[in-house]
């Protein structure tokens, strides 16, 4: 797999990929390979925008040159599957993110919960997902003046991804919707609803 | 099962909160493992003091400690309690009398054992018999004060149980121990592995990190070490997307100066790491009161590929 290996200290590497596509497929691939049993002993292994961090290497050197050898699968969306989040549709900016994808406020709906979504990556707070899936055209803008206050459980837009808040806390995302559905909770394993690699689909919630 | 292995169990004493502090936290060895889900690692910045404590009341290494911050605390013992105090150098009293400093101390039942003010460093640990036997959250009693996991920090009048004591206390067994963190009007050496992202700045900030110095900001935190000094400057200013970040990564926000990533860091950022500060750097770094005299000591690039 073509990839840059960066140096994140005197036992991580920083794996930086072409795109996020090849990023997931690589998280993939690491998470795969450790429940083999075939990764040599990590303490993390963090995906993001378009890197996946791993740490606790004994030797990332050799880490590193065992990785360039690997045939990496691009990941298939929609293949395990899919966490579900009911939502409704009430966010302070539905209406503005209706006019930016030039549509009726009603359809923007029936494009969220059409869109198949994968969490990309976790960051912000403890389970707050990172969820690809909108195409280019759906990109909006985080807002210019943050709020101070969002409510956990508002379904968010910036950029790229969509998010779910799982708690109270100031942001800048564009807000459609929202949930009940309880996307920390330190008492569940996992923790966080979302993980990495995991498919999400958002339902009209009855 | 003692709550000392993690598990719920017997609450053998309980300490009450006499005098918090400035900020005094419930800390172990942190929750790594979870950065995937967002989750900060956390626990004790100067993580060999509180092992130190640990071994000194015979606890396991694992068990939850309190980490003080400059003003020290006082809590007074519900049961006998066997602690020891480490980290920043500080005078330790039982009702008032002096008693020994890095060493286990019998505290009688209903006395007060106070925590001074740090002398040297900044944040001394208090291991008590049993450990401080809260609740875990992902396996670990740490207060993280980034994401709000564990409890909430120390507060005057608060109660914290404490455990079954599980082992002999190392009493007889002093440790040859020297405290984290530069002297007094010393220097604070951190040595640093460039990279991941030190080709996103110029030459001039390169050679500016080997022969520049930096002071300790007033406004560092258990999230990170602030530095208050030149400015490192970047080739671009594309906007990086959010990658991992590890513990003692040296990130450069937009204003030039660096941050040194301490327990509580953040998993995800979007502003360059210039390079990262070995983990048995960040004790000292912890230690070093705002104003410290700062100095990177950048070793030699290891490319891993």
């Amino acid at each position: 797999m073509r990839v840059r290996v960066l140096p994140a200290g005197a036992s991580g590497v920083l794996v930086e990929t072409a795109d996020g596509a090849a990023a997931a497929a690589l998280h993939a691939e690491l998470v795969r390979r450790r429940g083999e049993g075939s990764l040599p002993q990590v303490t993390e292994i963090v995906p993001a925008a378009r890197t996946v961090l791993v740490t606790g290497l004994a030797d990332p050197r050799a880490f590193a040159a065992a990785l360039a050898r690997w045939e990496v699968p691009p990941v298939e969306p929609g293949r395990g599957e899919a966490v579900e989040l009911p939502v409704r549709f009430d966010g302070p900016d539905l209406a503005e993110v209706a006019e930016r994808w030039g549509m009726p406020p009603a359809q923007v709906a029936d494009v969220v919960t059409a869109t198949p979504f994968r969490v990309a990556f976790c960051g912000f707070a403890p389970g707050f997902g990172y969820l690809t899936g909108l195409p280019e055209r759906l990109h909006v803008p985080r807002r210019a003046t943050p709020r101070t206050a969002v409510p956990a459980g508002s379904v968010g837009l910036a950029g790229p991804y969509a998010g779910v808040y799982p708690r109270a806390s100031p942001g800048g995302w564009q807000l459609v919707a929202t949930t009940d559905a309880l996307l920390w909770d330190p008492a569940r394993e996992p923790a966080a609803l979302l993980v990495p690699g995991a498919d999400v689909r958002f339902t009209v919630a009855t | 099962m003692t709550a000392a292995n993690g598990r719920t169990g017997t609450v053998a004493a309980v300490l009450h909160v006499l005098r918090a502090g400035l900020l005094t936290t419930v800390q172990d060895r942190g929750r790594p493992g979870h950065a995937h889900l967002g989750v900060p690692r956390s626990g004790a910045l100067d993580a060999p003091a509180l092992a130190l404590a640990n071994r000194l009341v015979g606890n396991p290494p694992h068990a939850a400690g309190l980490e003080t911050t400059v003003t020290g605390c006082a809590v007074r013992a519900s049961r006998p309690v066997v602690a020891a105090v480490t980290g920043a150098a500080c005078a330790v009293r039982v009702d008032g009398r002096p008693v020994a400093w890095g060493a286990p101390v019998r505290v009688p039942q209903g006395s007060v054992l106070e925590v001074g003010a740090a002398a040297r460093g900044l944040r001394s640990y208090l291991a008590v018999a049993g450990g401080v036997a809260v609740a875990p959250v992902l396996g670990s009693r740490s207060t993280d004060l980034l994401s709000g996991l564990g409890p909430p920090p120390v507060a005057d009048g608060s109660d914290l149980p404490v455990g079954a004591p599980i082992g002999p206390s190392a009493a007889a067994d002093p440790q040859p121990y020297g405290a984290a963190g530069p002297r007094p009007g010393g220097e604070l050496v951190l040595p640093l592995t460039p990279g991941p992202r030190d080709d996103w700045f110029t030459a001039g900030a390169l050679t500016l990190l080997r022969t520049a110095y930096w002071t300790v900001s007033p406004a560092s935190n258990r999230i990170g070490l602030r530095t208050l000094g030149p400015a490192l400057t970047r080739v671009h200013d594309a906007e990086l997307p959010s990658e991992g970040m590890v513990l003692g990564a040296v990130q450069v926000p937009p204003d030039g100066r660096p941050v040194v990533f301490l327990a509580d860091h953040p998993t995800t950022g979007g502003y360059p790491v210039i390079g990262v500060v070995p983990e048995a750097s960040l004790p000292a770094a912890a230690q070093s009161p705002p104003g410290t005299r700062i100095r990177f000591v950048p070793l030699r690039a290891s490319r891993v590929s």
